[in-house]
Order: C-alpha cells, then sequence, then structure tokens
C-alpha cells in the first residue's frame, strides 16, 4: 500500500491538475472561445427567479373526448334513422351510455355505434349492459396516451408564450404523467407569466342565435356565454363552431387607425380563411361571437362579407391585454387547463443574501475544521487539509462538469462533507499512532494503518453513499442538490482522503526518513 | 501544531467501563425517545408548507411596516392570513396563509394579498413567495418518509451483509432512537419540519451509521483478536480504542455545521441545529445504546464457538452483569 509507482503517481497528480482545471471557468467571467467552457450555475434560490410546478387537468382532456363521442354517437344515430335516448357523457365512469328506444333496434344500434372511427385503434369498446344499456367506454391505454401528448403538446405551447415574454433561457420539463416544471431565472415576478400560462386560450368563432330570448333556458344546441368585460351580460351563442383559433396565421397587436383603440388582428390560413369569408357572406347584418375560454371577447355585427382571411377583434383593450392575447393567439390553445401546484419564487436580494451567507458560513466551518487538523493531528493533519482543499475542488469540478444547479442545500451539502472528508483522515491517523504504540516501525505502522482503516472507511462511506442516494431519488426540488453535493462528496472523499493524503504521506516519509511518527 | 499533534481528547489507553453504565444508558435513552414519540403526538411538529401546503410571502418594505394597519387592510379584503409577522427588522415581512382547497384558489389569493399589501404599503417589495398546493404537499410528505424508511432498510441490509445480524439489529433500533429524539428535538424549539428537515434527518442517519459502523468495525476485530476475552470487556475495549476518533470526527462535523446555524439564514439555520443536536446524539448513541445493545443481543451469540477460558467460566462472565 506504500509503493507508488511513477505512473500511479502521475494519475493521480494529473486528476488533481484535471480538477483544478476544470474549476477555472467558474472564476472567469467570460468563455474562452474554442475550449470547453462549463460551469457550476446558480440554484433558482440563490439567483433570484420562479419555479412553477403546474398540473395538466387530465379529467377535462377526458372529458372533452367523452363529449366528441357522444357527439359522434348522436350523429351516426341519427344518420341511420335509430331512436335512443339519454346519450350522455359519463366521466366518473369512463364512458358515453345511451340507452334503446326500441329493443329489436338492439344488433342495428351496436353496429351503428362500431362505425364510430376511433382516434387511435382501441380506444373504445362498445359494450352492451343490461336492459338495453350501451356504453361506449374509453380504455385506460388510450386514454393515457392521449394524456401523455397532451402533457407534449402544453409543453410546447408554454414554451412559445414563456418564449414571447422575453425571459432568457426557460428551463421547462415534464415531471411524472401530468405535471411541467417551468424554471424561470432572474424572473422575480412571475405574475404576468402565470396569467400567461393559466390561460387554455382556445378560441373560437361563432354565430349569435338572435332568436333566443334573454332569461329563458338555452335552445338545443345554443348556450348561454358571459361576456368577458361584464359577467353579467350573457349572449345566446350557437355551440357549432365557424372558425377556431388552430386556424389563425398570426395575431398582432394594435391600435384602430380612426378611433385609436386598442385591438387585435389576426390572420387566418386558407381554410380558416374561407370559411371566415363565407360564414360573413351568409350572415351580414346578423352578429357573430369571438369566444375565448367560454367568454364572449366582442360580438359585433357583420355589416359587410370579410374576404381575404383577416379579422380583428375590437373590445375594450389596452396595450397590455391586447399584447397578451395576441401572445396567446400565436402560441396556440393548450390541449387542457393548466394549474400552478407548486411555486417558488425568490428575489435577486434575497438570492444575493443567501449567497453570502452560504458563503460566509462554507468560509468559516472550512477555517474551524482546518484549525482543527493542525491542532489535533499536527503534520498528518495538515496533510490532511490540503487533500481537503483538493476535494472542495474536485467536488467543484464535477459539478461543473455535470453543470449542476448549486442550491443553498447544496451549499450545506459541501459544508458537510468536508466535516466528514476528514473523518477518512482521523481513522487511519489514530490507527497508524495505534500500531506506532504497539511497538511497530513507522513504515509499518504506516502500511498496517492505512490497510485496517480502508475496510472501515469503505464500510462507513458506503452506509452514508446508501441514504443519500435514497434522498436524491425521492427527495425534490432544493432536496436534490442536497443529496447530489454529498453523493459526489463522498466519492470524491475517497480519492482526496484515502490515495491523495497517502500518497503524501508516503512521499514525505521517503523524504525525510525519520524514527518517529508525528502522531 | 504544524508537526507533532497539540492536542488530544482523552488520553491513550483508557479504560472506562461503559457497559457499566449500559441500564443506565438504555433506559434513559428509551425514556427520551419515549418522550419524543408522546411530543410527536402532542402538541406535534410544525409542519412547514412543505408537508402542510400554503402560502409563505416574505416582503421588504421601505418604512418600518405597520402591522395592526395591514393586518385590518387583510381583513377588509377577506384575507385570513394565518400570521402576519415581522422578521428580522421592522422593515421585513412574513405572511402566512393557509392552503386553499383549490390550486386556482391558492393563486387568486397570493394575487389578493400582493395588491392589498401594495395599496397598504406602497412600494413594498415582494422578496419571496412560496405556493404549495394541498395534492403536492401530500406527495412531499409521502415521498420524504418513504426516503427516510428506504434508507434505513437498506442501511440495515448492508450491515447485516457485513457484519453479523446483531450489528444490523443494534445499529437501526439505535438509529431510530436518534431519529425519534430529533423529532422531539424539533418538537421542543419548534423548528419548522420540512423537505430540508428530512434531509437533516437522513443525514444525520447517514453520520450516525458512520459512527456505530466505526465501532462495530472494531468490536469485530476484537473478537477475532482476542478470543478468550468477555463480550463486555471487549466492547468496552473496542470503544477505548476508538474513543478518540468518535470525538474527533463528531467535532468535525460539529464545528462544520456551527457556522451553519449561527449564520446560514432562515433556511439553514434549522437544518444545522437539527444537524447539530443529532451529531451530539448519534456520538453519545454510539457508546451508550448501539454498543449495549450488542452485548445484550450477542452476549452469548457471538462468543459462542470460543472455547471456555481457563479459570474464567461463561456463568461467571455473566454472573458480573
Amino acid at each position: 500500500m506504500l509503493i507508488f509507482s511513477r505512473a500511479r503517481t502521475l494519475l493521480i497528480i494529473g486528476i488533481c491538475v484535471l480538477g483544478a482545471l476544470l474549476c477555472v471557468p467558474n472564476f472567469l467571467p467570460d468563455p474562452v472561445p474554442g475550449l470547453p467552457w462549463r460551469t457550476v450555475h446558480l440554484g433558482l434560490d440563490l439567483r433570484g427567479g420562479s419555479y412553477l410546478l403546474m398540473q395538466v387537468d387530465m379529467g377535462s382532456i377526458e372529458r372533452e373526448r367523452l363529449d366528441s363521442l357522444a357527439d359522434s354517437a348522436r350523429g351516426v344515430l341519427l344518420k341511420a334513422g335509430l331512436g335512443y335516448r339519454y346519450l350522455h357523457a359519463d366521466p366518473a365512469a369512463h364512458r358515453v351510455s345511451l340507452q334503446l328506444r326500441d329493443p329489436s333496434q338492439h344488433d342495428a344500434v351496436l353496429a351503428a355505434l362500431r362505425t364510430i372511427p376511433p382516434a387511435v385503434p382501441g380506444e373504445f369498446t362498445v359494450d352492451d349492459l343490461a336492459g338495453g344499456n350501451l356504453s361506449l367506454t374509453l380504455q385506460a391505454a388510450a386514454l393515457a396516451q392521449r394524456g401523455s401528448e397532451a402533457v407534449k403538446q402544453s409543453i410546447e405551447i408554454v414554451r412559445r408564450r414563456v418564449d414571447e415574454t422575453g425571459v432568457a433561457d426557460p428551463q421547462i420539463t415534464r415531471q411524472g404523467a401530468d405535471r411541467i416544471v417551468v424554471e424561470l431565472a432572474g424572473v422575480d415576478d412571475p405574475e404576468r407569466i402565470k396569467q400567461l400560462l393559466g390561460k387554455t386560450a382556445k378560441m373560437t368563432v361563432h354565430l349569435l342565435d338572435e332568436s333566443a330570448l334573454p332569461g329563458a333556458p338555452a335552445p338545443p344546441g345554443v348556450e348561454w356565454l358571459p361576456m368577458q368585460d361584464n359577467s353579467k351580460q350573457l349572449l345566446p351563442v350557437r355551440k357549432h363552431v365557424e372558425v377556431e383559433g388552430a386556424d389563425l396565421t398570426d395575431a398582432q397587436a394594435g391600435t384602430e387607425s380612426t378611433t385609436g383603440d386598442w385591438v387585435v388582428n389576426m390572420a387566418f390560413n386558407r381554410l380558416g380563411g374561407r370559411r371566415f369569408g363565407e360564414m360573413t357572406a351568409a350572415n351580414v347584418g346578423h352578429r357573430f361571437a369571438v369566444v375565448l375560454d367560454n367568454q364572449i371577447l366582442t360580438a359585433p355585427v357583420i355589416r359587410s362579407a370579410i374576404p381575404g382571411g383577416r379579422g380583428q377583434i375590437s373590445g375594450s383593450f389596452d396595450a397590455k391585454s391586447a399584447t397578451d392575447l395576441a401572445v396567446l393567439l400565436r402560441a396556440g390553445a393548450l390541449p387542457a387547463p393548466l394549474e400552478v401546484v407548486e411555486e417558488r419564487t425568490v428575489g435577486p436580494e434575497l438570492g444575493a443574501d443567501s449567497i453570502r451567507a452560504g458563503a460566509y458560513a462554507l468560509f468559516s466551518g472550512f477555517v474551524l475544521v482546518i484549525v482543527f487538523m493542525g491542532v489535533f493531528y499536527g503534520l498528518f493533519g495538515w496533510l490532511a487539509n490540503i487533500a481537503l482543499v483538493v476535494n472542495l475542488m474536485l467536488m467543484v469540478a464535477i459539478l461543473s462538469l455535470f453543470e449542476a444547479r448549486l442550491t443553498l442545500p447544496g451549499m450545506a451539502g459541501l459544508l458537510l462533507t468536508l466535516g466528514m472528508a476528514v473523518d477518512a483522515n482521523i481513522l487511519i491517523n489514530e490507527r497508524i499512532r495505534e500500531e506506532t504504540k504497539n511497538g511497530r516501525t513507522p513504515l509499518n505502522a504506516m502500511e498496517t494503518g492505512f490497510k485496517r482503516a480502508f475496510a472501515t472507511i469503505l464500510d462507513s462511506n458506503v452506509t452514508a453513499f446508501l441514504a443519500h442516494v435514497m434522498l436524491f431519488v425521492f427527495g425534490s426540488g432544493p432536496v436534490k442538490g442536497f443529496a447530489l453535493t454529498i453523493t459526489i462528496g463522498i466519492v470524491t472523499t475517497l480519492f482526496t482522503a484515502t490515495v491523495l493524503a497517502r500518497l503524501m504521506m508516503v512521499k514525505w516519509y521517503a523524504s525525510r526518513r525519520p524514527q518517529l511518527l508525528p502522531v | 501544531m504544524f508537526y507533532r499533534p497539540a492536542l488530544r481528547f482523552v488520553p491513550d489507553n483508557t479504560r472506562f467501563k461503559f457497559m457499566k453504565a449500559r441500564w443506565f444508558g438504555l433506559a434513559g435513552s428509551f425514556l427520551l425517545s419515549t418522550i419524543s414519540i408522546g411530543l410527536f403526538f402532542y402538541p406535534g411538529l410544525k409542519l412547514g408548507i412543505d408537508f402542510k401546503g400554503g402560502i409563505v410571502m416574505e416582503a421588504h418594505t421601505p418604512g418600518a411596516a405597520n402591522i395592526a394597519a395591514l393586518r385590518a387592510a387583510f381583513s377588509r379584503a377577506h384575507i385570513e392570513a394565518a400570521g402576519l409577522q415581522s422578521f428580522g427588522g421592522p422593515n421585513d415581512l412574513l405572511i402566512r396563509l393557509d392552503v386553499q382547497p383549490t390550486p386556482a384558489a391558492n393563486q387568486a389569493l397570493q394575487a389578493n394579498v400582493r395588491s392589498t399589501l401594495e395599496k397598504t404599503e406602497p412600494g413594498a417589495k415582494i422578496l419571496r413567495t412560496d405556493v404549495v398546493g394541498a395534492s403536492v404537499s401530500h406527495e412531499l410528505f409521502t415521498n420524504g418518509l418513504l426516503a427516510l424508511g428506504i434508507s434505513l432498510a437498506m442501511i440495515m441490509a448492508y450491515i447485516w451483509f457485513r457484519f453479523e445480524w446483531q450489528f444490523a439489529v443494534g445499529a437501526v433500533v439505535t438509529l431510530l432512537l436518534d431519529v425519534t429524539k430529533t423529532v422531539g428535538f424539533l418538537v421542543v424549539t419548534g423548528i419548522q419540519f420540512d423537505l430540508v428537515m428530512v434531509a437533516a434527518i437522513l443525514t444525520i442517519i447517514g453520520y450516525s451509521t458512520n459512527d456505530k459502523v466505526v465501532v462495530y468495525d472494531r468490536v469485530r476485530e476484537n473478537l477475532r483478536k482476542y478470543k478468550s476475552m468477555p463480550l463486555r470487556d471487549l466492547i468496552d475495549l473496542s470503544i477505548n480504542e476508538t474513543l478518540n476518533r468518535t470525538l474527533g470526527t463528531s467535532s468535525t462535523v460539529f464545528l462544520a455545521s456551527l457556522p451553519l446555524a449561527l449564520f446560514g439564514g432562515e433556511t439553514l439555520s434549522g437544518f444545522a441545529w437539527a444537524m447539530l443536536f443529532g451529531i451530539a446524539i448519534g456520538t453519545v448513541s454510539s457508546i451508550m445504546i448501539a454498543a449495549p445493545i450488542l452485548l445484550l443481543l450477542g452476549e452469548h451469540r457471538l462468543r459462542r464457538d470460543v472455547a471456555t477460558p481457563p479459570g474464567k467460566s461463561p456463568a461467571a462472565a455473566t454472573a458480573r452483569s
């Protein structure tokens, strides 16, 4: 254990030098072109920023699909001239159910329902329940796939919306089955972004049913929707969608040239433009409604046909609300509502305070440990201290290599690692001291000391390693950073305390050949 | 100090009879842990928003904040602030609100607080906002417990694999006693129990195990070395031999955590105090709990295959205990 071949010595020194080089980028302001440049990033709690955990409303995705299935069922049965009653979506049972009017049509109705095309093969089953009840039941796998696609799509739209706000380098990632993590560095007031992300922004254009009487129940195919600027004013909107937001190619906020009011100008794609043109041509003198998330933005009277695929939404906009609406329309609608279930926002001032506090604690803890080792273990303690500095350096190097985020708990992890790292040196030193007392020669005592202490060091580090890997797997947010630094620290400690410190002790011994060890 | 060690905790070759006090140690530890478990149920841990859900906002006002006026403004805006207090200085406010039934209600409440604060204390800046919904807090809690449970199981499995089962049981029972006392400490001091505290407890577990492993390692070595020594003397010898190391490592970890407790700021000082307590408890328990349990479990088993030493019958060895 005491013989270090030239190659091994060079390897050990090489690792230390490499570690030092990898640390360098953290202390220079600008990347040097042409060199690999990886640094430790500051976590949101140190840098200031906002962490949003958003949940996709899976229930609404299922409800929507069941509603459309119910529509399809209604369609095929009407077309085939078959009778039914109580046709409704039943989200609790994941199905659309209906009852036969005429039991003799049983087979015909079943056959008709089976002609409804599934979105994916095996999406639903057509079931024959007792008592003339039939149902279309959504299958869990198909539902999960639909949900998964909705999350993927939501991430894309969230990214587009966040990009529009000009936040630099947003991190948007999926978490679990139905969640999205949005991390925005340097944003201390995420209100606007939360508002942008919280809107489904499903825009549709409908005709109004001007025959409906105010206060009366809505006729079939019509619903009462509130105006956005006055929720008490309800208008009868036909359910049939004339043009939808997906048909837009562009949306821009602007001002009306005559009045100076804020408006949103839209451009439709070919299909949308044609439909919009046809609708306006056929309904001159009637009213239509632009509906956003079940609220009417505006309900103007059509004065003349509007060909050319352009439209304008006017309403009670100001510069900000017009811009936000344009952003939402450009980015597209979310497939399902998103809700913020967890938020952690730290302002930059507080982050700077935390960095200061963390750095102060790290520095003073480091000094205390170093002084302790010097006082209690003399020369070998100082060698352990050199190993400790290298240890800190290697930890920073590995964190840089991973481009890990350094959080406040991560700094605590660094500090605790330094406190625990010297344990290995203490074990070795105590052991060498014992072996010396037992009458061994210095060389022999060092040899035995290292050998015996190593098994203990390994055992104690493996247990700590296991505990922190678990913490990394099950922990969340800042705790992960803590577990990561400690786990890395355990690995670097094994190197610096048992390999590097040993190399230094052996080289010292070889150059001095002392009769007595300073233990 | 630069060449020879200047200080040591205890002189070499101490012969403290730790095992004489084993009943005292065990009884004291069980008593403290029982009290702690009682405290866990009443009054219980002060759960942070990570596990309870809710909203915490920290704000800085340009002048000294008028808490009374703010409280009145909040109640006019129908905000039931669970806690509105200044902390740190007169310009810093901490607002705590209970979790709302839906995420949307959480957001609405937060927006309401923001606008009320702006109206009442113009120029106030919100420095930090934490919002944890009810569903998320449940998950965080379950995951925290899961991490604790699995870690304990893995540590037990590892020690079992490396040592005899008596060592594994001894270590895990001791760890449970350590953890319950730490929980009791948190209840008594009113330190908030949040995610970071789970990390603290896991670190204490990791550290405490480390400490036990070192003593156990020495016991195992001595079992091979001194084939005829009674287990009780052998454990005493092993503790004495590792005493300087036990105290040394505890000191370095303690020294590393101390600045965190003193200057670490709100987030870390609770964590660090728990660590300091855990280090102290873990050190004592390595000597006074883990070793006695090993003695109890292993008195006849670990030495069974050993030939009876001349002049000392096993009956005589146990009679002394």
